[in-house]
C-alpha cells in the first residue's frame, strides 16, 4: 500500500515536535543515570515547554521588533529544516526544497536572528553570548561542510534524499572517507549544539555559557519556542548525522511496511546516540572558550582527511 | 528614430552629457539642481538598464563605430549579451541610488555646493556604461579614465578633511598603475594583431580575430589581471579601497562599492573568454587562488572594523573574491573544455556581481541614512537607532541578511550556485586540481560564516541595544527619497533570490556566448520554483518553497499562540542588584569582534594599549581605563612601504640631475645628441 507522501511530510513533522522533546528527556535522563543521580520524567521537558506557553511575558523596556520576531522565526526555520531532513522517509515533498548547503543556512539564519536578539536589550551578556556564537559558527561552518562535502563526494549529490539512497545502498560505513567525515560530523554537532565540550546547556550563571547567555532574557512563550527550537536543533542534528552516515531504515519508497517499520529503528538509533552523547558529555570537561578554535580546527583536519582518502583510496 | 536597445542608450547618454553641461548654469539653484539633475541621472540610468535588459533577452548584438576619436581610429561600440547584463547591472543600482541621492545630497545645502558632486556623478555613471559599451582598446582607456578621474573628483568632495585626500591619492596612485598594466596588455594584443605593424589591431574584433602565442598570451592575461584587480580592489591591491570608499558622500560609496569594482569583473571576463577565448589551466587557478585570498582575508578585515563604512568597504574585498572564485572555477573548467560546468561556474559568478549591487549598494545607502541622521560613522558612538529609523533599520538588516548569504534572499542563492561549481571538481581529471580545490570550497564557507559575524556586529552594534556615544539631540527618520532608493533596493535583493531560475534563464545567452554551453534548461528543467543546476538528483534548491515555508509556519505559530490574550509586560532592564546598567557596559564593536581577533589576529599587526589614569596607581585601583586598539593591514608593510620607498629613492636620485645650472642642462643636450648621432 502507497501513502501519499504529503502524508508521510505531515507525519514526520509531527514526530519532529514531539519526539524532540522526549529525546531531550531522555538524554538528561541517561545522564543523570550515569552520574548516580535521580532521574527526571521523561516527559519533564514536554511540561517545561507547556508551562513556559502559558505564562505571562516579561520584556525589557527597550526590546525592539527584533527581540520579539526572533523566537518564532528560529522556530519556523527549525521545523522547516525537519520537513527537509528524511527522518522516517526519503520521499519527502519538501526535500527537494533545500540540499545540505541550503540546509546548514536555514539554521544559519536562526543563529543570525538569536545572535541579533542578544544584542538587542543591550545588556554585557547577550552582547557576549553573540560575539561568542557567531566566532565559534564561523569556525564550525567550514568544517561542517567539508564533512558534508566528503560524503557527498561519495553520493555525488548534496540533497539528502540521494544521500541516504546511496549510502544505504551498500555504501558502507568502513569505508575511510566515511569514517573521518563521521569523526568530524560528531565534533561539529556538539559545537553547533551547544553541547558539553564547547557549551554547557546546563549551566545559566557561568561566565562561559554561549547559547544561554544569548537566550537569558526570554521568558513566556518566547522562551518556551525557543527551548523547544533548541531541543528540536539536537534532534535534527542527530538525525542528520543518522541519515548521512547509518540510514538503514529509512523508509526509501512508500509502501506502509516501510514507513511502518522506520520509526522503530528511530527510536533504536536515537535511543544508541543519546547513549553516546552522554558519554562524550560526561567524559569530557567544558574547554575554555579559545581552545574550541583547536577543538573545531581538528573537526575540520579529519573532514579534510576524509575527502583526500576519498580521492586516494576510492 | 526607431526603438531599440540602442537608440535607447544614446538618449541615456545624451541626457547624462546635457546634465553635465546644464548643471554650472543651476549654480545658483542648489536645491533644484538637486531635485534636476538626480531626476536625470535616474531616468538615464533606468533607461540603460532598459536597453541592457533589452539585450540580453533579445540576444542580439549591435555594433556601431562613431565617427570620434583620433583620425583614423575611431571609436567602436559594441551592446552584445555580456555588455547588457552589466549595463543592467550598472543601470539598476544608479537608477536606485539616484532616487535616493535626491534625498541624500540635500544633506550638504547650506554646507558647500554641490554642482561639482553632480557633474562628477553624471560623468561616473557616463563612464561606468561606456566601459562596458567600448569595443576597443581606446575607447575602453578613455572611458577608464573617465570612471577612475570623476570619482577622484568625487572622493575628494568633502577635500578639507586630510583623510579624503590622502584617500583620493592613494586611489588615483592605484588606479594609474592599474590603467598601465591594462594600456600594456591591450598594446600586446593590438601589436600581435597586426604583427606590430599598425595601429588596426586596437579594436577588440581584431584582437578577437589573432591567436596568441602562449607566452605573449599570458603575458596579455597576467598584465590584465594585475590592473583589472588593482581596480577590483583584490587583495593585496586592495589597499585603496578601504581608504577611499567610505570618504566619499554615501551615495557615491554605494556605486563605487556596488558596480564600479564590477566594471574591474567585466573587464577580466572580457579579456580572458572574449578576447583571448583560450587559455591553459594554470590561469584560471591564479584567479581562483586570487579570489580565495580576497575573500577570507576581506572579510576578516571587515569584522576588525569599528568604522560602518570601512567594514562595507572590506566585505566588497570579500564579495569581489567570492566573484573571482566563480570565475576561476570557469576558466579551469572551460580550458579542460567541461562546458556545462564553466556556463555553471560563471553564471554564478555574474550572478554574484548582480547581487552584490543590490546588497552593498543597499547597505552603504543604509550607512549614508545612519550618517544624515546622526553625523557619526563610528560604530562605537552608535547604537539602539532600530527604535528612530525604523525603516532604515528594517531596509539594512534585509541588506545584511543578503551579504551574509542566507536564504531566501540573494546572496545565498549565488554562493549555492558557486559551491555546486565547487563540488563538481571530482570531474576534472587532473589529481592535483580534485585534492586542492575542494579545499577552496571550505575558504569560501569560511568567509560566508565569517560575513554573517561581521553583519551581526554592523547591525547589532548600530541599530540594537542603547546608544554608545554622547548623545547629540534627537535622531530622526531619513527623507522619503532615501526611503524609496533603499526600499526598491531591497526588493530587488529579495526578488532575485527568490525568483533565480528567471535570472538564470535571462543570462543564459552570456554563458552559451563564453563558453559554448547553457544551463537553464537543466537549471529551471523542473518548473520555476525549483533550481536544480545539473540535475535534480545531484542538487536542488527552493527559493519560493523555503520562504512560503518559513513564513506559514512563523505565521501558524504566532496566530496559535496568541489565541489566548496573554500580557506582555514591559519591564526594567534586571541589573543582577547592581545600582545601576550604564550603556556603556554593552558590548562594542571592538569587544564583538575580540575572539576573532584573538583567533586570526596572526594575520593582522594588531596593536592593543590599555593606559590606566593615573598612572601610578595600583592596577585594582585605577581610577579610568583607556583602551586604544589599531588593527592594521601587513600588506602596507609588506607591499607598498618598499615601493613607495623605492619611488622616493629614485626620484632623489633623478632629482639630482637637476642642479639648476644652465651650464649643467646644456651638458646634458649634448651628450644626448652625442650618443644620438653614434647609435641612430
Amino acid at each position: 500500500m502507497k501513502i501519499h507522501p504529503f502524508l508521510i511530510e505531515m507525519v514526520q513533522i509531527a514526530v519532529l515536535l514531539f519526539a524532540a522533546p522526549l529525546f531531550a528527556g531522555w538524554v538528561k535522563m541517561v545522564k543523570c543515570w550515569s552520574q548516580g543521580r535521580t532521574a527526571p520524567s521523561l516527559f519533564q521537558p514536554v511540561r517545561d515547554i507547556r508551562k513556559l506557553l502559558s505564562k505571562d511575558v516579561v520584556l525589557a523596556e527597550n526590546a525592539s521588533w527584533i527581540f520579539r520576531f526572533t523566537p518564532y522565526l528560529v522556530f519556523g526555520v527549525t521545523v522547516l529544516a525537519g520537513g527537509i531532513i528524511p527522518i522516517i522517509s526519503t520521499d519527502l515533498p519538501l526535500a527537494a526544497t533545500a540540499d545540505v548547503i541550503a540546509l546548514v543556512a536555514l539554521f544559519a539564519i536562526a543563529r543570525f536572528f538569536t545572535a541579533l536578539a542578544g544584542m538587542d536589550i543591550g545588556t554585557a551578556f547577550g552582547g557576549m553570548g553573540s560575539s561568542r556564537e557567531m566566532t565559534i559558527a564561523s569556525l564550525a561552518e567550514p568544517a561542517m561542510l567539508m564533512a558534508i562535502f566528503a560524503v557527498s563526494l561519495a553520493s555525488k549529490s548534496t540533497s539528502l534524499s540521494q544521500m541516504v539512497l546511496v549510502v544505504s545502498q551498500g555504501y558502507s560505513i568502513l569505508q575511510p572517507s566515511l569514517a573521518f567525515a563521521l569523526l568530524a560530523f560528531i565534533l561539529i554537532a556538539l559545537a553547533e549544539t551547544g553541547r558539553v565540550p564547547v557549551d554547557n546547556p546546563a549551566t545559566h550563571l557561568e561566565l562561559t555559557m554561549i547559547h544561554e547567555a544569548m537566550v537569558l532574557e526570554y521568558s513566556g512563550r518566547h522562551l518556551a519556542l525557543i527551548e523547544w527550537a533548541k531541543m528540536m536543533k539536537l534532534f535534527l542534528f542527530v538525525v542528520l548525522g543518522i541519515s548521512a552516515f547509518f540510514p538503514w531504515g529509512i523508509a526509501v519508497n512508500d509502501d506502509l511496511a516501510g514507513i511502518l517499520a522506520a520509526p522503530a529503528y528511530l527510536v533504536m538509533k536515537l535511543g544508541l546516540a543519546a547513549v553516546g552523547l552522554v558519554l562524550i558529555e560526561t567524559g569530557l570537561a567544558k574547554m575554555r572558550i579559545f581552545r574550541v578554535t583547536e577543538f573545531l580546527g581538528s573537526a575540520f583536519l579529519f573532514a579534510t582527511l576524509g575527502m583526500l582518502s576519498f580521492f586516494i583510496l576510492e | 528614430m526607431n526603438f531599440s536597445p540602442g537608440s535607447i542608450l544614446s538618449a541615456s547618454f545624451l541626457l547624462l552629457l546635457f546634465l553635465v553641461l546644464s548643471a554650472p548654469f543651476l549654480r545658483a539653484k542648489q536645491r533644484l539642481l538637486i531635485a534636476i539633475g538626480f531626476s536625470i541621472t535616474a531616468v538615464a540610468s533606468l533607461l540603460a538598464a532598459f536597453a541592457g535588459f533589452w539585450t540580453l533577452a533579445g540576444g542580439v548584438t549591435y555594433q556601431l563605430v562613431l565617427p570620434l576619436g583620433l583620425p583614423d581610429l575611431p571609436f567602436h561600440i559594441r551592446l552584445d549579451s555580456l555588455a547588457g547584463f552589466f549595463l543592467v547591472v550598472i543601470g539598476l543600482l544608479a537608477f536606485f541610488v539616484s532616487i535616493y541621492s535626491i534625498g541624500y545630497v540635500k544633506g550638504f545645502l547650506g554646507q558647500r555646493p554641490v554642482t561639482s558632486l553632480v557633474v562628477f556623478y553624471a560623468l561616473f555613471i557616463a563612464g561606468m556604461l561606456l566601459v562596458v559599451l567600448s569595443d576597443d582598446a581606446f575607447l575602453f582607456l578613455v572611458s577608464w579614465e573617465i570612471m577612475a578621474a570623476s570619482t577622484y573628483f568625487l572622493v575628494l568632495f568633502e577635500d578639507e578633511r586630510p583623510e579624503n585626500r590622502r584617500a583620493a591619492f592613494l586611489y588615483l596612485v592605484v588606479a594609474h598603475v592599474g590603467a598601465i598594466a591594462i594600456l600594456l596588455s591591450f598594446g600586446i594584443m593590438a601589436g600581435l594583431a597586426t604583427g606590430f605593424s599598425g595601429f588596426e589591431g586596437y579594436t577588440f574584433d581584431a584582437m578577437r580575430k589573432t591567436v596568441l602565442p602562449s607566452g605573449w598570451a599570458a603575458a596579455a592575461f597576467l598584465l590584465a589581471f594585475f590592473g583589472f584587480s588593482a581596480k577590483a580592489g583584490v587583495i593585496p591591491l586592495h589597499a585603496w579601497l578601504p581608504e577611499a570608499h567610505p570618504v566619499a558622500p554615501s551615495n557615491v560609496s554605494a556605486l563605487m562599492s556596488g558596480v564600479m569594482l564590477k566594471t574591474a569583473i567585466y573587464g577580466i571576463v572580457r579579456v580572458v573568454f572574449d578576447i583571448i577565448g583560450s587559455f591553459p589551466w594554470w590561469w584560471g587557478s591564479l584567479v581562483l587562488v586570487f579570489g580565495l585570498l580576497s575573500a577570507v582575508i576581506g572579510i576578516l578585515f571587515a569584522v576588525m572594523q569599528q568604522d560602518l563604512k570601512k567594514l562595507l568597504a572590506y566585505s566588497s574585498v570579500k564579495n569581489i573574491g567570492i566573484i573571482l572564485i566563480s570565475i576561476g572555477l570557469a576558466m579551469i573548467f572551460s580550458s579542460y573544455q567541461l562546458k556545462p560546468l564553466a556556463a555553471l561556474a560563471l553564471l554564478a559568478g555574474l550572478y554574484h556581481a548582480l547581487n552584490h549591487a543590490m546588497y552593498k549598494g543597499l547597505l552603504f545607502m543604509g550607512a549614508g541614512a545612519v550618517i544624515h541622521a546622526t553625523h557619526e560613522r563610528n560604530m562605537e558612538n552608535l547604537g539602539g537607532l532600530i527604535r528612530f529609523l525604523p525603516w532604515t533599520s528594517v531596509l539594512f538588516l534585509i541588506g545584511c541578511i543578503s551579504i551574509s548569504s542566507l536564504p531566501p534572499f540573494n546572496g545565498f542563492v549565488s554562493e549555492w550556485l558557486t559551491f555546486q561549481a565547487f563540488l563538481l571538481s571530482p570531474s576534472l581529471n587532473t589529481p592535483i586540481l580534485k585534492l586542492l580545490i575542494p579545499l577552496g570550497a571550505a575558504l569560501l564557507a569560511l568567509s560566508s560564516a565569517l560575513a554573517a559575524a561581521a553583519f551581526v556586529k554592523a547591525f547589532g552594534i548600530t541599530f540594537l541595544g542603547h546608544r554608545r556615544g554622547p548623545d547629540q539631540g534627537r535622531v530622526h527618520e531619513v527623507n522619503w527619497p532615501m526611503r524609496i532608493g533603499m526600499t526598491m533596493a531591497a526588493i530587488s535583493c529579495l526578488m532575485l533570490g527568490v525568483l533565480p531560475t528567471y535570472v538564470i534563464k535571462w543570462m543564459d545567452p552570456i554563458a552559451e556566448k563564453l563558453t559554448g554551453a547553457t544551463i537553464a534548461h537543466s537549471a529551471s528543467g523542473f518548473g520555476w520554483m525549483w533550481l536544480t543546476p545539473i540535475a535534480h538528483e545531484r542538487a536542488s534548491y527552493s527559493a519560493p518553497v523555503a520562504f512560503a515555508g518559513i513564513l506559514v509556519v512563523v505565521i501558524v505559530t504566532y496566530v496559535l499562540l496568541h489565541t489566548r490574550p496573554g500580557a506582555i509586560r514591559r519591564a526594567p532592564l534586571w541589573d543582577c542588584g547592581f545600582e545601576k546598567i550604564t550603556d556603556r557596559m554593552q558590548y562594542t564593536a571592538a569587544s564583538f569582534s575580540m575572539p576573532l581577533r584573538r583567533i586570526f589576529g596572526f594575520l593582522f599587526a594588531v596593536h592593543e594599549e590599555v593606559k590606566q589614569a593615573p598612572p601610578g596607581r595600583h592596577p585594582a585601583f585605577p581610577e579610568s581605563f583607556t583602551y586604544q586598539l589599531r588593527v592594521r593591514d601587513r600588506f602596507w608593510g609588506w607591499l607598498y612601504k618598499p615601493v613607495i620607498d623605492a619611488s622616493f629613492w629614485v626620484s632623489r636620485m633623478v632629482g639630482r640631475l637637476q642642479q639648476g645650472r644652465i651650464q649643467v642642462y646644456l651638458i646634458y643636450s649634448f651628450v644626448t645628441i652625442i650618443v644620438l648621432l653614434l647609435f641612430v
